[in-house]
């Protein structure tokens, strides 16, 4: 018989559609998200069909635009920012504080139905013809002179905003209030403290680009002059406004990444974490002073140039606590005891790759270089680097940490490798190619291209097939070890942390006492040969 | 529950005291059977500590939503000041000063309604104060649609009916996009806010606040209190500006 | 609950009486032509009636350090979009030769 968990404890539609319990809403989320995940990579597939020969032969160069734009849409909104808050964040933080739930799992769980209606009118945009304008929605084209799904397409992203926000306010106050005993700051998990800094970034920003949409919205329909030149405005305020949540959007993706980076690097190197609380801090270092670096996506629009110095100097000082999180997390491994199970094979991947992309981040907030590679593949390619080869991957890393706690099964551990690889190789097929392009000039949202840069794109076309396969093995295998997967135990890695004490699958309560905390949640033994505890 | 030894997995003893705890319990009674705490929290003042954080956390979005529009006043004031002073010669200060008075008595009418429930008042007095704030609200929003009628009728509704006369017709317009969009954003939360005080004043008629439990109270307060702060800025930023303000 | 604290109804009435006088000061400086001083006064003013109804209507001046630090972050948020932005705005034409 069965001990009653969370999965098994109420049967039926309506008791995961009405769910209070946030390792449910965590699992409503994960099918939802996958669901746009792939979606997203349907556009990325017509995108690189098209790029596979220089001429615009495959659609027309509207059709084009429609692809990227929504590509861009579905990925950003619909996937990367509540990928791992909602499923990872949702699952984990109460049980690694000790509590029951959320402060609101109600909210929890509306937070969900707010993020599929949103998705609905994205959606509803996407099947009626698309937006073209790119993601970015830069006026006057997105107000005045695109096709009219502009409307349902900010709307949808309006709604799904609030979504953002009531997960972030969830996570602020559940943390602040809902702790165990004993449990201080300094004895949360690095995810928690990283979740926390994403939260704050969730509260502050979203809501300006929820007023800007809303904006382009009133633009369009009530010809309110406030970003069309023709009507008096301006545009460069649109950018403003948009980069100013924008921006701080990509720290959401990352912050909640390098959450779980913190965790599989000390797992899997049986090592408590080099510099506590160096990355606790960082985390706050990165969701602050991402806030004051919008305007190096305006260098050349126009944005004057004293502004531009002072966003660059402080698009440098935001890469110091990135670059202070992939030391330490050198530093943990380094004469740790490593294994390399496939967690740990994404975690690896996440530290060269973000490496890469954070750095060419900084050549991009070179005002000089700016001007030549803005709106090249260069910057396709620094962001993918990051978004995919960053966040994607800590995402998939947390997935297979923590699916024997969320699901209570193993997954097959070869396959689980061998797709890590197939993600890595093909990853790095499909983006660097695109860095050599953007470097030589290739201009990004181009539907054609020079003869000269054909070899590239046929590079990344393949890298793309490669990679699609990585992204979809996990999927069969994870869906395997539902049905045929061994049961897991509570601890099936050796690591550390409340989530580990507690069964596999948890209970719904996720503990029947509340513990009471007397040390910090990670404590590894200290590696005896340098004395490093 | 047969997963009771999932205690020793857990390392190291637990039947210590507790080291510092950081929750601060702001002398919530510990009830711990009130039939309004929720499963998932300790006692009563836990709950409502987190739920008043909770609606703060909220507020915070709400500064930065309206933040956005205020940004696009500053820009465009900075760029037309004697455009703007212009145009807002046309608003009527003294509607917008009633306006601002009303609000200011709806906001004490709601301070004293949280302190009827935080007293453990009978209903009708705390059914009666927050009435009194609803009334104000509906009143304010009379004078908006007045407001609103009146503009309408003098074609200063930006769009492709929108006459200007004097010397600065762009940032005239530019002013008038900026005060309906900014009013009306604000006219919509007194709105929402009027539903939620419609939902509060039912829960006080149930008699279902008191001293041990008035957190709808207070949050519902907090977000009326918010809606005030904004207009408090909107009337000068609006109604007075240009310096010397006629009649 | 965050209280606990019950403020005496005199207290309330006494802000009360500061926001009807604040609101008369605003429209009587207003009245007055100050040049640019105007708008610093009218700021002030409005601040200063934000601030009354926060600490004592909203009750944060007996409530936890966190409520202050989460109410006043919204306010230094909103300053880091206006100056980080209008930075933008009051340099352009700084540079001798462009635009911008």
């Amino acid at each position: 018989m069965e001990t009653l968990n969370y999965l098994n404890n109420g049967h039926g539609l309506a008791s995961w559609l009405l769910t209070r319990d946030h390792k449910r809403i965590a699992l409503l989320y994960l099918a939802s998200i996958t669901g746009f995940f792939f979606l997203g990579g349907l556009f990325a597939f017509m995108i690189r069909l098209e790029l596979l020969t220089p001429a615009g032969d495959v659609m027309s160069s509207d059709t084009y635009n429609k692809m990227f734009t929504m590509h861009g849409v579905v990925m950003v909104f619909f996937f990367l920012i509540p990928s791992i808050p909602a499923v990872l964040g949702n699952f984990l933080i109460p049980i690694m504080i000790g509590a029951k739930d959320l402060a609101f799992p109600r909210i929890n769980l509306l937070s969900w139905y707010i993020y599929v209606l949103g998705g609905i009118f994205t959606l509803v945009a996407a099947l009626s013809g698309g937006v073209d304008t790119g993601w970015t929605f830069y006026t006057p084209y997105s107000t005045a002179a695109a096709n009219s799904h502009v409307i349902t397409a900010a709307l949808g992203i309006f709604i799904t905003g609030f979504s953002s926000i009531l997960t972030g306010l969830n996570f602020i106050v559940t943390v602040h209030r809902m702790r165990a005993p004993g449990l201080t700051w300094f004895r949360l998990p690095l995810f928690v403290w990283s979740m926390y800094a994403t939260s704050l970034v969730m509260i502050l920003g979203t809501p300006v680009i929820a007023i800007t949409v809303l904006l382009v919205a009133a633009e369009r329909v009530l010809h309110m002059g406030i970003f069309d030149p023709a009507l008096g405005g301006d545009p460069i305020l649109f950018q403003h406004l948009f980069w100013f949540y924008s921006h701080p959007a990509v720290y959401i993706m990352i912050l909640p990444a390098m959450g779980v980076i913190s965790e599989i690097v000390q797992a899997f190197s049986r090592k408590n974490i080099f510099g506590y609380s160096f990355v606790a801090f960082s985390s706050l270092a990165i969701a602050i002073i991402g806030f004051l670096v919008w305007g190096h996506h305006l260098f050349v629009s126009g944005q004057s140039v004293y502004a531009g110095m002072i966003f660059s100097i402080l698009s440098y000082l935001v890469a110091i606590p990135s670059a202070i999180k992939v030391f330490n997390w050198t530093a943990t491994i380094y004469k740790g005891s490593v294994s390399l199970d496939s967690p740990m094979l994404y975690a690896f991947g996440f530290l060269g790759l973000f490496t890469i992309g954070g750095l060419t981040g900084l050549f991009l907030a070179a005002m000089g270089l700016d001007i030549h590679v803005h709106d090249t593949y260069f910057v396709v390619a620094h962001f993918h680097y990051i978004m995919v080869g960053g966040a994607i991957m800590g995402y998939l890393g947390g997935l297979h940490y923590w699916w024997p706690k969320i699901s209570g099964r193993l997954y097959s551990e070869p396959w689980a490798k061998f797709a890590a690889l197939m993600v890595f190789v093909g990853f790095n097929l499909t983006f660097f190619p695109q860095f050599v392009a953007g470097y030589l000039g290739m201009p990004r949202r181009y539907h054609a291209y020079p003869d000269e840069f054909q070899v590239l794109n046929v590079a990344s076309t393949l890298g793309a097939s490669i990679l699609s396969v990585g992204y979809v093995l996990p999927m069969v295998y994870f869906t395997w070890s539902l049905f045929k997967g061994a049961p897991s135990p509570s601890d099936p890695w050796g690591a550390q942390g409340l989530e580990w004490e507690i069964p596999s699958p948890p209970p719904t309560e996720n503990f029947h006492v509340t513990p009471i905390v007397t040390h910090g949640t990670h404590q590894y033994a200290p590696s005896k040969e340098v004395g490093i505890v | 529950m047969s997963e009771g030894h999932w205690s020793e997995h857990y390392p190291g003893p637990t039947h210590q005291p507790p080291v510092h705890v950081d929750r601060v319990h702001a002398g919530g009674p510990d009830v711990a059977q009130h039939p309004k705490l929720q499963h998932h929290f300790d006692d009563m003042g836990q709950q409502a500590e987190a739920s008043t954080l909770g609606m703060w956390v909220f507020l915070v979005t709400e500064i930065m939503f309206f933040g956005g529009l205020f940004m696009c006043y500053l820009v465009y004031r900075t760029a037309s000041p004697e455009g703007f002073a212009e145009a807002s010669h046309h608003l009527n200060v003294f509607w917008g000063a009633a306006n601002t008075i009303v609000l200011i008595v709806s906001s004490l009418t709601m301070a004293l309604a949280v302190r009827a429930a935080q007293t453990s008042a009978p209903p009708k007095t705390q059914v009666f104060w927050i009435a009194a704030t609803m009334i104000l609200g509906a009143a304010f929003l009379g004078v908006k649609a007045i407001e609103y009628w009146d503009k309408f009728t003098h074609h200063l509704v930006p769009g492709p009916n929108f006459v200007w006369e004097g010397k600065h017709p762009a940032a005239a317009e530019m002013f008038y996009s900026l005060y309906f969009c900014m009013t009306g954003l604000h006219a919509l939360h007194m709105v929402i806010g009027l539903v939620i005080m419609t939902v509060v004043g039912i829960m006080a008629w149930r008699r279902q606040f008191d001293e041990n439990y008035y957190t709808p109270v207070e949050v519902s307060g907090l977000y009326w209190h918010f809606v005030d702060i904004v207009w408090i800025f909107l009337f000068p930023l609006l109604y007075l500006i240009g310096g010397h303000v006629g009649a | 609950m965050s209280a606990g604290h019950v403020a005496p109804k005199r207290m309330y009435y006494l802000v009360f009486a500061a926001l009807i006088v604040g609101t008369i000061l605003t429209y009587a400086a207003a009245r007055v032509d100050m040049g640019p001083l105007n708008n610093i006064v009218m700021l002030a003013i409005a601040s200063a009636k934000a601030t009354l109804v926060i600490l004592f209507f909203m009750h944060v001046r007996w409530s936890t350090r966190l409520t202050w630090v989460v109410a006043m972050s919204g306010f230094f948020w909103l300053l880091i979009l206006f100056g980080i932005g209008m930075s933008d705005y009051l340099t352009r034409g700084w540079v001798q030769g462009t635009l911008r």
